[in-house]
């Protein structure tokens, strides 16, 4: 507020004794705060000739902009694919939860479901940022992460990669394309991706379609080989679901859809981003280091995570299914089946960068920068530029989270 | 003149700000008794300004009753601009410290109206009292904030072209394309820096040493303009050895032979 309020008597927020991340490095630059998003200094001492109403001393911590998950399927005994009765207030308290793990913006993930549920839930979400340079972001609801649009995987995927999707409710491209989407999607308003397998014929109009309305299209539970997947990407797919898991595996004669990492015939201007869960448990270390080591500036930290996530150790039943915890593995009880990833998003992002072996501002990157670029809001989301959202992370060396911020407001302390 | 001979760019830094931080302490600056500071850009201060800021983080100093007025400033690019003097300010001293905005000036080079911006910089320093102590540094050629050789040393602030020189000296900043180098700056003249009650040069490094030998050891010569000061009653040179290469070994001697008592002026002074 101390200014010649030329520009705004909101208050201002520094965050010193901090190392931000910035231009790809941890930089030691204070960090300052004016009504939610990152402010410039130096503009506000010359035009403004302002200074801060108030310091918060970091303690030296590292402060990240918020982490993203693109892929979540629900937590702490909520499974976002469910109609139950409380469709809203199951995805706020997941959003209220993963707050704890530097989660600022997620997208609500629904797996293969029939046309009821994606009616019932789907409406559900807030609407989407994807076409954010421009339209200003829509605002948080006060102390939750930012739902940013679902993501929708499946019905539209392979029989023979669909994994844990139940199989009566896949779907294929009969009535030429768009037509089975509406139908079975009802509305695309609150829709920022959807999975989709490119050899299904008639596709291509599909994924034309889709990345025209902004949408994010990503390949993923598919059998596609290489020239389908580059044809996608043509189109305008530009991300890969979990990459490794529910495709074809790399062959040296026809990589598959592993191959777009490297692909010679992405367009020259595009990045083909891919998810990578990086528990420990769904990709091998070895393979999570040559897909990064192959295309370090697409890969993208996802959970994956489902319902299990966030509940102790010991039996839940979820729904018709019985899940066992066992430290950060989730079998279907009385087995050794895993039922699916819970590992939470800072565990990804430590995990990756012991795992890979890269930098801190490479591990933290991956959480937050490559998902705002996937998706197209690097305006206001995934960095600390001036004008950013000030959705913040603050983590000590071990990248541990220690407190998160949403708009400069604490929402979670350890 | 006091010529401080010190052995190296850190010692410089360090033994200019100790001066400053010392000249404001004894002024006792108060809410009606600012301490005017004139200060330069570049290479050569920003030793200086880092102990600046650490003097103040350590409590020794405060810049709440300062006010400061830079040198120079180039026409025609943003204030935002990483090469701009604005920026060299705010990223080298004024964000480490407690100085206020409305207490600083730096001449406009966007201002639609330089001539204008020029005078009424001359009557800022007059309002403000005039300035205290002016800190410097001094060009190869000689020259002192962008009054290029051939400069009058009666000049006041105003806009002046710059040297092909110079112009050469800046494209290193500009990703070494002279078309991007600013052609002319604003800047204060050689009286203004004058009529200040005290005046501090920094020098460093061989490249300087010429125009060091030209400005005390050879008379007061507009194509040198730094040799003004042999006409002001208070100026010190701060350098190091390898900026007094080219000095008689008779001057350097005199003045080493000093430093016991010019090291006094930069002694810890004690807590009042």
């Amino acid at each position: 507020m101390p200014t010649n309020k030329s520009v705004s008597k909101a208050p201002i927020t520094q965050f010193v004794n901090c190392r931000i991340l910035r231009d790809h490095k941890l930089q030691r630059e204070d960090l300052w705060v004016r009504e939610g998003r990152i402010l410039d200094p130096e503009k506000l001492f010359f035009d403004e000739e302002g200074y801060a109403d108030q310091r918060v001393d970091c303690e030296g911590l590292i402060i990240a902009p918020g982490f993203i998950d693109v892929q979540i399927n629900g937590g702490y005994g909520i499974d976002f694919s469910q109609a139950t009765s409380n469709v809203r207030g199951g995805v706020a308290l997941v959003a209220k939860k993963i707050l704890e793990h530097g989660v600022t913006s997620f997208l609500p993930t629904l797996v293969t479901s029939p046309p009821n549920i994606y009616h019932k839930v789907g409406t559900t979400s807030t609407p989407v940022l994807s076409t954010c340079p421009f339209q200003i972001c829509k605002p948080h609801p006060p102390g939750l992460a930012l739902q940013a649009g679902c993501h929708l995987e499946g019905p539209f995927i392979s029989l023979e990669k669909k994994g844990a999707h139940p199989e009566q409710y896949l779907r294929s491209f009969q009535s030429g394309g768009m037509l089975d989407l509406i139908e079975t999607y009802g509305t695309l308003d609150n829709v920022a991706m959807v999975t989709l397998a490119p050899e299904l014929p008639n596709s291509e109009k599909v994924v034309r379609e889709l990345a025209q309305r902004g949408i994010t299209v990503s390949l993923g539970h598919s059998v596609a080989n290489l020239s389908q997947a580059e044809e996608a990407v043509q189109n305008g797919a530009s991300f890969i679901t979990h990459l490794f898991n529910a495709m074809l595996p790399f062959h040296h004669r026809d990589p598959g859809i592993v191959g777009l990492l490297t692909s010679d015939q992405v367009p020259q201007d595009r990045t083909v981003f891919y998810g990578m869960i990086a528990d420990g448990i769904h990709t091998n270390s070895a393979a999570l280091r040559i897909a990064h080591r192959a295309h370090p500036t697409g890969l993208v930290l996802v959970t994956d995570a489902i319902t299990a996530m966030g509940l102790p150790p010991g039996r839940h039943t979820l729904g018709q299914q019985v899940i066992e915890i066992q430290g950060l593995h989730a079998y279907v009880a009385g087995t050794k089946t895993l039922s699916g990833s819970i590992a939470t998003m800072d565990m990804c992002v430590r995990h990756f960068k012991q795992a890979s072996g890269c930098s801190v501002e490479q591990a933290l990157e991956a959480a937050s920068l490559h998902p705002a670029q996937l998706l197209g809001i690097t305006r206001c989301k995934g960095t600390l530029d001036y004008g950013a959202d000030a959705d913040l992370v603050l983590l000590d060396d071990a990248i541990n989270v220690r407190a998160t911020y949403i708009a400069g407001q604490e929402v979670w302390r350890k | 003149m006091k010529l401080i001979i010190l052995n190296d760019y850190d010692q410089v830094g360090e033994w200019a700000a100790k001066y400053i931080r010392n000249k404001i302490i004894n002024f006792n600056p108060g809410p009606d008794r600012f301490f005017i500071l004139g200060l330069p850009t570049g290479g050569t201060p920003l030793g200086c300004y880092k102990k600046l800021i650490e003097f103040y983080k350590k409590g020794e100093i405060s810049f709440k009753y300062v006010k400061t007025f830079n040198m120079d400033e180039y026409v025609g690019i943003p204030r935002n601009h990483p090469e701009s003097y604005h920026s060299f300010m705010w990223n080298n001293l004024f964000k480490h410290i407690d100085i206020k905005s409305e207490n600083t000036h730096i001449l406009d080079g966007n201002a639609a109206n330089l001539v204008e911006e020029c005078d009424s910089f001359e009557e800022k320093i007059k309002a403000a009292g005039g300035i205290d102590l002016f800190v410097g540094g001094i060009g190869p050629d000689g020259h002192i904030a962008f009054n290029e050789p051939g400069s009058s040393l009666l000049s006041r602030t105003r806009v002046k072209t710059l040297a092909q020189d110079t112009i050469l000296a800046n494209a290193r900043f500009f990703d070494g394309d002279l078309s991007k180098v600013p052609t002319m700056a604003l800047t204060v003249g050689v009286a203004t820096v004058m009529d200040a009650r005290e005046v501090m040069i920094l020098i460093t490094g061989v490249h300087k040493a010429f125009a060091l030998y030209k400005a005390i050891e050879e008379g007061v010569n507009h194509m040198w303009t730094v040799s003004a000061f042999q006409q002001h009653p208070q100026t010190v040179f701060v350098c190091d050895e390898d900026a007094t290469l080219e000095l008689r070994v008779k001057t350097v001697k005199y003045f080493r032979g000093m430093m016991h008592v010019h090291n006094k002026l930069v002694d810890p002074l004690p807590p009042k």
